[in-house]
């Protein structure tokens, strides 16, 4: 590594540049070749891509003005975090604070003794090198934010590996927690999830900022269900009010295997989700669910992909917005049924629940159908809370703010459903609660 | 053109004597001596010829030359546009084709090989049988015009283009380029550089004109290019239906096809404008239709896109007035080797303004059909309701469609839907007629019928009829 070398001797190392990133791979040198090899064509792929432009159609609608990288850092030390938020019942958890480790507690023996592996990313880089790289971006969302994804390489290390052998069923979930704190701070998360045949797992995420700086996030993660394997994932984030956050998710579904993935998106200045999934095998269902409470200038840029290659696949799809103030969401969904894929069923719903006269919504709920046995759906609404909705609480003696509160829960409550786990369907209740609390 | 083709055209001519404006009877073609050809390709030469041809006043040359930079500097629309627009070869369109006719103002009056064309696409008969005005189109100019006296007498004016830059210059100028400026787009500032023909209409406040005034463009010229310019204008209280029908011979060259159609509703007026149009399939069709609707007015696009190689057309409404009301109702078909991009684009810019879209697609082979559309309900607005369906159809296994509408809601006292969905013809309803004695071709054909149905009763029955007719036709093959 002779640029490493080189560069070294040129402070000052600042920022995310040329420099940090060649200190960045230096500390990882104890990694294998091929990951490190990976991180620099990455980073040459970073500084390569253009920012994202106002002729972009995946960017339609989207602020680019604060799309500002300039001044991020990455953390050195762990600094202050926040404690678990999982006060729901969970096989094992990994906490980072500031891109570092803070905590974390293993795999109970016995499911450690049938193969399953719950491990930090650079730990799984040691131990499973080739299992990671056989899955790592292994379907790549390409949805818009390469570039931010190929920063998130270049600089990836908090982050984990999920792998469940066949048959494994675990009902009880495993959780991730990301924390940053102190000014300008910025984390790259990766994570990689693979279920093999017929295993079952839930995974939760969460994103939260411990003080109210301003953070940089940029996270991936790839979702693999093998054959007849069911996933659930759940990622919430509630980022300080001033973060600048991406995250790209990519779901992978086999043969009869099912997927639900939930998101909750309740912080940030801006914040940028993909979501992409591929129904691979027949029979494979994705079900995708959002919840976003958009208040203040908040913006919250949604874009989905439900690609179907295989015949008789499934997905659907419900995202839900409530807005408050002067916040903006932009919702952009797609579903292509490619010409093989007959007898697809699939829908999408996107519902702007108004509760400002200065909140904006956007919807863009799209179809590219290239087979012509198939249902496939969409549709879009964006409405206030019925006044005589209201009224009727009223008159049953509940006082108005509690009632508006009340009918937005009801209108979250379709998605928040469909968690087969009651306590961790209370635990994020309580999380969206906290945001309308602090109002 | 051959012998064969000749008995070709024939044929085609008995099996649909009626209206005839299928897409078999709209192919043919006579040799005519053009009296004034601008050439192939553009430059400030060629704006400069029509202009002078035209004997127009400054003003217009002015209007053109800028439009024509205008068009020089701006780019394809490629970031989402399919890139079939590439294949457009600008230097070898030919911009201006006239015989120097002057609108004819009864039929005897038409030179016969020009009567031909027409008398072949029913238009003399459809005349006389209902029409209150009608306004023929030859290539670039009008051939045939007239309006009924009794049309005219309540004061509506109907001509075309030039003749209302000549003679009502005072009404033309105030609206002309206002509901769409020259820079819209690519293809509005290059019809604002050619344009030539197309229809203008003044209804003055309070009449309500009874029967529909019609045009009809026919593209007769290889490597063509026709620019019509359309305004319509609907004082205070006025009513007015518009039909237009459009045909093209199939070259082996492309055509195109560029129009610019302005609409103002003013406080309290109704226009309904119909478009039925069957193209060659080599004709690119890239059309732009936008109407202001003031207060209490209403716009409603009746629009429906059969045959041509690439149609890009999303009519659209401004409703700029209070209680102002849009509609758009589309019907799309698309055939081997066509791509039908359409939509919609309503625009709420007052307080309780609403607005409908309903659009139909039908994909037959690898056709294509994609509905694109633009929901704009802004800030500081109260009571916009919106209410979009999309639905299509896709017959064989090959056939395509897409859907990608964008909506955007500002406040919380609106109502916005969307809703879209895509299916393959009932296998049980086919099975069911086929019990009762259909082949398979005529139930599909009844089946896609059935899917417009609720569309097509909204047409005035004349189209509705024609209109059956060529989804019989272009289902013909399509199954097995």
């Amino acid at each position: 590594m002779s640029a490493t070398a080189t560069v070294l001797s040129a402070p000052p190392i600042t920022g995310l540049d040329a420099a940090r990133f060649a200190l960045h791979l230096s500390q990882r040198g104890y990694l294998p070749a091929w990951w490190l090899e990976t991180k620099k064509a990455a980073w040459n792929q970073f500084n390569a891509l253009p920012m994202p432009s106002r002729t972009d159609e995946t960017w339609r609608f989207s602020s680019l003005a604060t799309l500002d990288l300039t001044g991020f850092e990455l953390p050195e030390d762990a600094s202050q975090h926040i404690p678990h938020l999982s006060d729901f019942p969970h096989v094992a958890e990994i906490i980072f604070s500031n891109r570092q480790l803070v905590a974390r507690s293993t795999v109970p023996a016995d499911l450690a003794a049938k193969g399953v592996i719950f491990a930090p990313l650079d730990e799984a880089l040691t131990q499973h090198s080739e299992l990671v790289r056989k899955y790592f971006q292994k379907h790549p969302a390409n949805l818009g934010s390469e570039k931010f994804v190929a920063l998130n390489t270049a600089f990836t290390g908090a982050g984990a590996l999920l792998f469940v052998p066949k048959g494994v069923e675990i009902a009880t979930p495993f959780v991730l927690q990301h924390t940053l704190s102190g000014a300008n701070k910025a984390t790259f998360p990766h994570t990689i999830v693979i279920l093999e045949d017929n295993a079952k797992a839930t995974l939760v995420e969460y994103f939260v900022s411990a003080d109210q700086s301003r953070h940089l996030c940029s996270g991936v993660n790839d979702l693999l269900a093998g054959p007849g394997a069911q996933l659930t994932y759940v990622g919430a984030q509630n980022w300080s009010k001033d973060t600048l956050a991406f995250q790209t998710n990519s779901i992978a579904v086999e043969r009869d295997a099912k997927v639900l993935s939930l998101n909750v998106h309740l912080g940030g200045r801006q914040a940028r989700h993909e979501s992409h999934s591929r129904l691979l095998g027949p029979g494979a269902h994705s079900e995708m669910l959002a919840l976003t409470v958009a208040n203040g200038a908040q913006e919250f840029d949604q874009r989905t992909l439900q690609t179907h290659i295989s015949p008789n696949t499934t997905s659907n799809l419900l995202y839900k917005n409530a807005l408050l103030d002067t916040a903006k969401t932009i919702f952009s969904g797609l579903i292509i049924v490619e010409p093989d894929a007959q007898k697809t069923d699939a829908y999408q719903k996107n519902r702007n629940l108004m509760l400002s006269d200065e909140a904006e919504a956007h919807s863009l709920p799209g179809l590219e159908i290239q087979a012509n046995d198939v249902k496939c759906s969409h549709g879009s609404t964006s409405a206030r809370i019925e006044p005589e909705q209201e009224f009727y609480l009223q008159a049953r003696g509940i006082k108005p703010a509690n009632a508006k509160e009340m009918l937005v829960f009801a209108f979250f409550e379709e998605v928040l459903n469909q968690l087969s786990n009651d306590e961790l369907h209370a635990s994020l209740r309580g999380l969206i609660e906290s945001k309308f609390a602090k109002r | 053109m051959s012998d064969i083709d000749t008995l070709i055209a024939d044929v085609n001519a008995v099996e649909n004597p009626a209206v005839g404006i299928d897409q078999a009877a709209g192919d043919f073609t006579y040799d005519v001596k053009y009296e004034f050809d601008a050439g192939t390709g553009l430059s400030e030469q060629t704006v400069r010829y029509i202009s002078s041809v035209k004997k127009e006043a400054p003003w217009i040359l002015e209007f053109r030359l800028a439009a024509l930079k205008k068009f020089l500097s701006m780019p394809m629309p490629t970031h989402w546009a399919t890139t079939d627009l590439n294949n457009i070869d600008f230097d070898k369109i030919r911009y201006y084709l006239s015989q120097g006719q002057k609108p004819k103002r009864t039929w005897d009056e038409v030179p016969d090989d020009i009567k031909k064309t027409f008398e072949r696409l029913g238009i003399p008969e459809q005349e006389r049988k209902f029409l209150a005005g009608v306004e023929a189109q030859f290539d670039s100019e009008a051939a045939y015009s007239n309006i009924k006296d009794i049309v005219a007498k309540q004061g509506v004016i109907f001509c075309n283009s030039t003749e209302a830059l000549r003679e009502h210059p005072e009404i033309f100028k105030k609206f002309f380029g206002k509901v769409i400026p020259t820079g819209d787009n690519k293809f509005s500032a290059l019809n604002s550089a050619v344009f030539s023909g197309g229809s203008f209409i003044y209804v003055p406040k309070g009449v309500k004109v009874a029967q529909p005034l019609q045009a009809y463009f026919r593209i007769n010229a290889e490597n063509f290019g026709q620019f019509e310019r359309t305004l319509i204008i609907a004082d205070e209280g006025s009513e007015v239906t518009y039909m237009e029908g459009c045909t093209a011979p199939k070259f082996s060259t492309s055509t195109l096809h560029s129009a610019v159609v302005e609409l103002v509703a003013l406080k309290g007026a109704k226009i309904q404008y119909i478009t039925v149009q069957n193209w060659a399939n080599n004709v690119f069709n890239l059309v732009t239709k936008r109407g202001v609707a003031h207060e209490d007015a209403e716009i409603k696009w009746i629009d429906c896109n059969i045959g041509s190689r690439l149609t890009m057309k999303y009519p659209g409404v401004i409703l700029k007035g209070k209680r102002a009301r849009g509609e758009v109702i589309s019907i799309a078909l698309a055939n081997d080797g066509q791509h039908q991009d359409t939509g919609a684009k309503m625009i709420h810019a007052a307080d309780d303004t609403t607005s409908v879209i309903v659009a139909k697609s039908i994909s037959v082979g690898q056709g294509r059909s994609t509905y694109r559309g633009v929901v704009h309900i802004p800030k500081h607005l109260k009571g916009c309701k919106n209410n979009t369906e999309c639905d299509a159809l896709l017959i064989n296994s090959n056939s395509r469609t897409d859907t990608y509408p964008a909506i955007v809601v500002r406040g919380d006292t609106h109502s916005v839907q969307h809703e879209a969905s895509v299916s393959k013809v009932n296998e049980e309803q086919i099975f069911y007629m086929q019990q009762r004695g259909l082949t398979e071709a005529q139930a599909m054909s009844l089946a896609v019928n059935g899917f417009v149905n609720d569309l097509v009763r909204q047409f005035p029955m004349e189209y509705s009829v024609e209109l059956k007719r060529l989804i019989d036709l272009e289902m013909e093959g399509s199954v097995g």
